[in-house]
């Protein structure tokens, strides 16, 4: 019996163990795989990201997006960017970000908490 | 002895690709060029192909812009300048070659933009430049790599990586002209 309760608290310990808090400087070390077509503060190949949470899909004006994109009908938080980082051409379907995606669930939890993060910093003042 | 001191960028090269024991050639440009190599799987795999090589097109199109600002900004000295032209003729074969495969999917090529916008500001310095330009080189080598996989056609794929070991050598050069470590691990991602 005591065998039985010491493994159902050591059970309990793993399933209470708490989250890993995302980590925004590793999510910044990680932004380096989308500088090629992405910034903070200006649209490039893919849209600014300054702004992203809470942004409408396909909506930075100016911007020339996909028809997919701009269909989406997605608003940017924390889980549908989760999505579409893992997977971009499978949850936005002619997407032009032709990326395979970010597999790690860790990695787009730093990413995402980097872009948060950054989004409320001095670069994203104004932007 | 440092490639940078050199007194040519083709000499530089040359000791480069020397010492690395890689060797580009027109392998790639005959890879996405020739016909064969175009021959169309199903109507969508073409239409990714093109959305993937016109992604890549964008993005090479903005490399160019990118060293002309270098080139023009006279902050960098030369051999640094020499490298840095040598670089931005790379992403011009390049340019061409995914513009002329686009055309020969049946796909529209995108054009270079107008005007881009980058941080000219923060730019005040020969090292500014080139931690600018090894960003963008660092973001290339990410971006074939997540393109790679999702080609259609595996010759694409291919040439597509034939593609990513240049920006790789860029990146490598560019972080090795910073003082840093140039290749700071054994995997990319």
């Amino acid at each position: 019996m005591k065998l039985l309760a010491a493994a159902m608290v050591s059970a309990l310990a793993v399933t209470a163990a708490p989250a890993r808090a995302a980590d925004a400087a590793r999510g910044e070390q990680l932004y380096a795989r989308c500088v090629a077509c992405h910034a903070l503060a200006s649209d490039r190949v893919g849209p600014r990201h300054c702004g992203l949470l809470g942004r409408r899909a396909g909506s930075v004006p100016g911007f020339s997006y996909s028809d997919g994109m701009k269909n989406s009908r997605l608003v940017w938080d924390e889980k549908t960017l989760d999505r579409f980082v893992a997977r971009p051409m499978a949850v936005v379907p002619g997407t032009s970000m032709t990326y395979d995606g970010v597999p790690d669930a860790k990695d787009r939890a730093d990413l995402i908490a980097y872009l948060r993060k950054a989004g409320a910093g001095p670069e994203c003042a104004g932007r | 002895m440092s490639f940078l001191t050199l007194a040519t960028p083709a000499a530089a090269r040359r000791l480069f690709l020397g010492q690395s024991g890689l060797m580009l050639s027109g392998a790639a440009i005959a890879l996405l060029a020739g016909n064969d190599a175009l021959a169309a799987k199903t109507p969508d795999g073409v239409a990714t192909d093109i959305q993937i090589l016109n992604t890549a097109l964008g993005a090479e199109l903005e490399a160019i812009a990118a060293y002309q600002l270098g080139a023009e900004s006279k902050l960098l000295q030369k051999p640094v300048l020499d490298l840095a032209v040598t670089f931005q003729g790379h992403h011009k074969e390049h340019a061409d070659v995914l513009a002329k495969t686009v055309q020969k999917l049946g796909g529209k090529p995108v054009l270079a933009k107008a005007k881009y916008d980058f941080p000219v500001e923060q730019l005040k310095s020969q090292a500014d430049v080139l931690k600018f330009a090894a960003k963008l080189e660092q973001g290339a080598v990410s971006a074939y790599l997540g393109a790679v996989p999702l080609f259609g056609n595996r010759d694409l794929a291919k040439a597509a990586a034939s593609i990513l070991g240049d920006e790789a050598m860029h990146w490598a050069v560019l972080r090795q002209a910073l003082g840093e470590v140039p290749v700071p691990s054994a995997f990319m991602a």
